[in-house]
C-alpha cells in the first residue's frame, strides 16, 4: 500500500486552502479576556452585586462569542467543536473556581485567630460568643480517635484484601467485593446510628472517642480493602511464584514477598482513609458527644473532635465564634492535605515495579 | 543445553498436598484473612439488622403515618413523625446536585483525558481529587457563611426571570438558605467522584476508535461525541449513581446551610425543607430515648436508599468489567 503513496506523491492541493478561514491560535485566549472583561462590566453596569452571576455571565459570553466567531469565520463544524472545547474549559473553570475560594476564604479567615495560644489551649472557661479559648483538646481526640480507627480498620482492611486476592474464589469471595463496593456508600451517620444502637443502646456504654472510633472503622475498612486489593493485584505473579517454588509456604510468601512489594501503596491507601475519616463530623457527632475540656482518655467520658468543634463553634453564630471555626477548619485542612500530600509521596517513592 | 530427565524421574514423589496445606501456619493465616472478609459480611447484616430492629420499635408507637406525616415530634407524648418531607427534600436536593454536577463532571473529564495540554493533565487531575478530600464540615460552613450571601443575587435574579416555571418562584423572602442551594454545594462536593470514575472510563476507550475517527476527518468533538461518549455512556451512569449515593447521605453540608422546616414545597428558592441526615443531626440533641429510635427509623430508610443506589451503580460496573471505575 504505502510504496504505491509513495510514487505519487500529491501535492496538487495549495496549503493556503487548508488553513483558510481559521482563527488564529490565540483566539480562545482573546475570548476568554474579553468575555471575562464583558462579564466584569455588564455586571457592573447592571449592579450585579453578586461574583457568582459575573461569573456565569462570563462563562456564557465565552461560549456564545466563540460560537459566533468561529461559525463567522470557519464553517459549522468547526464552530461546534469549539464551542465544545470551550464549554469543556468552562467546566474545568467552575470545578476549580470553588476549590480555590474554599481554600482561600479557609485560610484567610483561618489566620485570624491561628496561633500558638490557639493551638495549645482548650474551651475550659471561655464563654462561646466572646474570643479565647482554642482547639487543644479537639485535636488531641482527633488524633486519638483517628488512631484508635485506624488500629481496628487496617488490620481487618488489609487482611480482607489479602482473602480477596490471594484466597478468594466463589461466591464468598464475590459477596464480599459487593458489598466492600456497597459499604463504600454508607453514609456516616447511619454508621454512626448502627454504633449507637448496639454500643450505646444496647451495651449501655456512655459516650466516649473509642465509640466514635468504631463508627470511623467501618466507614475506613472498606476504602483500605479497595486500595490495598488493587495494590495487592499490581504485585507481579513471578514473584508469588518464584517464592513458592521454593518451598515457601503461602502465608510466609504473602507475609514476606506480596506485602513488602505492595508495602507503598498500601501504605498511600491506608493515608487516604485515614484522611477521609478524619474530616467526619456526623459519627462523632452521634457517638463522642463534644466536650468545652481536655480529655486524654478515649476509653472514658466525652471529648470533642475539629470537625465537631468546627460545627459547634458555628452553631454558637458570634463574630468570635466563626473566627475559631475557621481557624479550626484551617487546622483541619491542613491536617488532611498533608496526609494526602504525604500518602501520595510514599505511592510515587514506593510505586511496586511491575515488570513493564 | 543438555539435562537429565532420568533424574527427575527416580525423585521420590513428594505429595503435594501434604506438604502445602498441611501446616499450621497456612492454616491460621487464610482463617484470619478468611475471617476478616466475613467480618465485613457480618458488619453490613448487622447494620440493617439492628437499625431494624430499633426502627420496629419506634414505628410501633407512631401516632401518625411514617410515610406521609409532614411533622417530626418524635420526642412527644404520644410521638408523631414521618418522612415524607425528609424524603422529598433529601430526593429534590440529590436531584438538583446531579443535573449540576453531571454534566461538569464529565466535562473536567473529558478535558483531563482528551483536551488539556498533556503536562497539565497530571496535576489537574490532583487538584480536582483535592476537592475530594476536603472535609464535608469545611464544605458547610464554606456554604453557609461565603456561598449563601453570594447567591442571593442569582436567586433573585433566577426568580425574577424563571419565576414563571413555578419551581425558580421564590414566595418567601429570606437569604438563600434553600433546597436550591443545598444542591450547588452538594454538586460541588460529588463533582470528584463522578469526575474521577468518568475520567477513568474516558481513558480506558480504544485508542483505534478515535483515531479511525480522526482519520476520516472528524473534529475532536466530533471523536469525543461518536466514539468517546458512547463507549463511556455505562460508565458515567453508574459514576452518577455514587456520586448520587454520595448526595443522599451527605449531612454536615446540608445541616449546616439549610434552615429546616417541615413543609414540602417545589419552590426550591425558598428557604425550609429538610434531609434524612440533617434531620438527624438537627434533632439528635434533643431527643429523648424514644425520639433516638424514630431517628434511626429515619436512618434505615436513608440506609436503604444509599444501598439501593450504590449497589445499582456497583452492578452496571460488575456488568462493563472492561473499565476497573470500582477502583474510585
Amino acid at each position: 500500500m504505502s510504496h504505491v503513496i509513495q510514487d505519487r506523491p500529491v501535492r496538487s492541493a495549495t496549503p493556503a486552502t487548508l488553513t483558510r478561514g481559521g482563527l488564529p491560535r490565540w483566539a480562545p485566549a482573546g475570548i476568554a479576556a474579553l468575555s471575562a472583561a464583558l462579564g466584569c462590566g455588564i455586571g457592573l453596569a447592571a449592579d450585579l452585586h453578586s461574583k457568582v452571576q459575573w461569573g456565569l455571565l462570563a462563562a456564557i459570553l465565552f461560549v456564545l462569542i466563540t460560537y459566533t466567531a468561529s461559525s463567522v469565520v470557519e464553517n459549522r463544524r468547526q464552530a461546534k467543536d469549539r464551542v465544545a472545547t470551550s464549554m469543556v474549559w468552562v467546566c474545568f473553570v467552575l470545578a476549580v473556581v470553588p476549590l480555590l475560594s474554599l481554600i482561600w476564604t479557609t485560610v484567610s479567615r483561618g489566620l485570624k485567630v491561628l496561633d500558638a495560644y490557639f493551638l495549645t489551649h482548650s474551651m475550659k472557661g471561655v464563654v462561646g460568643f466572646q474570643p479565647g479559648g482554642g482547639v487543644y483538646h479537639a485535636l488531641l481526640g482527633t488524633i486519638e480517635q483517628v488512631l484508635l480507627a485506624t488500629l481496628i480498620a487496617a488490620p481487618i482492611g488489609l487482611l480482607t484484601a489479602v482473602y480477596l486476592v490471594e484466597y478468594g474464589r466463589g461466591s464468598l469471595a464475590k459477596a464480599v467485593t459487593f458489598f466492600v463496593d456497597v459499604m463504600t456508600g454508607i453514609p456516616s451517620i447511619v454508621a454512626g446510628l448502627f454504633i449507637l444502637t448496639t454500643w450505646n443502646l444496647m451495651l449501655g456504654f456512655g459516650p466516649s472517642g473509642f465509640a466514635g472510633s468504631m463508627a470511623l472503622a467501618i466507614l475506613m475498612m472498606p476504602v483500605v480493602v479497595r486500595s490495598t486489593e488493587e495494590m495487592l493485584k499490581l504485585v507481579p505473579n513471578e514473584l508469588r511464584e518464584a517464592s513458592l517454588a521454593l518451598g515457601v509456604p503461602k502465608w510466609r510468601t504473602i507475609l514476606k514477598v506480596v506485602l513488602p512489594t505492595a508495602i507503598g501503596g498500601i501504605a498511600t491507601g491506608v493515608m487516604l482513609a485515614v484522611a477521609r475519616i478524619t474530616g467526619e463530623t456526623a459519627p462523632i457527632m452521634l457517638l463522642v458527644f463534644g466536650s468545652q475540656l481536655i480529655n486524654n482518655n478515649p476509653f472514658e467520658g466525652a471529648q470533642s473532635s475539629l470537625p465537631l468543634y468546627i460545627w459547634e463553634q458555628y452553631k454558637v453564630g458570634s463574630a468570635d465564634s466563626y473566627d475559631r471555626a475557621w481557624a479550626a477548619a484551617l487546622v483541619l485542612i491542613a491536617f488532611v492535605m498533608i496526609l494526602n500530600l504525604v500518602a501520595r509521596g510514599i505511592a510515587r517513592w514506593k510505586a511496586p515495579k511491575t515488570g513493564r | 543445553m543438555s539435562f537429565t530427565p532420568t533424574q527427575i524421574d527416580t525423585a521420590p514423589p513428594v505429595s503435594r498436598s501434604e506438604q502445602s496445606t498441611g501446616r499450621a501456619g497456612d492454616k491460621i493465616f487464610s482463617g484470619l484473612s478468611k475471617g476478616s472478609g466475613i467480618l465485613l459480611l457480618v458488619i453490613m447484616a448487622s447494620i440493617a439488622a439492628f437499625l431494624t430492629y430499633r426502627a420496629v420499635l419506634a414505628l410501633s408507637k407512631n401516632e401518625g403515618n411514617f410515610l406521609t406525616t409532614f411533622d417530626w415530634n418524635a420526642s412527644a407524648n404520644p410521638p408523631v413523625f414521618g418522612i415524607a418531607v425528609l424524603l422529598f427534600g433529601t430526593v429534590v436536593s440529590s436531584i438538583i446536585a446531579m443535573v449540576i454536577a453531571v454534566p461538569v463532571a464529565v466535562g473536567i473529564a473529558l478535558f483531563i483525558s482528551h483536551y488539556a495540554p498533556r503536562r497539565l493533565a497530571g496535576p489537574l487531575a490532583y487538584v480536582v481529587d483535592l476537592l475530594a478530600a476536603v472535609p464535608s464540615i469545611i464544605y458547610g460552613i464554606w456554604g453557609a457563611l461565603f456561598l449563601v450571601p453570594q447567591l442571593g443575587g442569582l436567586n433573585l435574579w433566577l426568580d425574577e426571570y424563571f419565576g414563571w416555571t413555578y419551581v425558580f418562584d421564590k414566595t418567601q423572602v429570606g437569604v438563600a438558605r434553600s433546597l436550591f442551594t443545598v444542591g450547588i454545594l452538594l454538586a460541588i462536593m460529588i463533582l470528584p467522584i463522578v469526575t474521577s470514575v468518568s475520567r477513568e472510563v474516558f481513558r480506558q476507550v480504544p485508542r483505534m476508535n478515535e483515531e479511525a475517527a480522526l482519520a476520516l476527518g472528524a473534529t475532536r468533538w466530533e471523536v469525543v461525541r461518536m466514539a468517546v461518549l458512547p463507549f463511556g455512556r455505562s460508565g458515567v451512569i453508574s459514576a452518577s449513581m455514587l456520586g448520587l449515593g454520595r448526595a443522599l447521605g451527605e449531612t454536615m453540608a446540608v445541616a449546616t446551610v439549610l434552615s429546616p422546616s417541615f413543609l414540602i414545597s417545589l419552590h426550591v428558592l425558598n428557604p425550609g425543607g429538610g434531609t434524612f441526615a440533617q434531620n438527624i443531626a438537627a434533632k439528635f440533641d434533643e431527643a429523648n430515648e424514644f425520639g433516638r429510635d424514630a431517628l434511626i427509623a429515619s436512618g434505615l430508610v436513608l440506609f436503604l436508599l444509599t444501598l439501593l443506589v450504590n449497589g445499582a451503580a456497583r452492578f452496571i460496573i460488575a456488568r462493563h468489567k472492561e473499565f476497573s471505575g470500582a477502583n474510585a
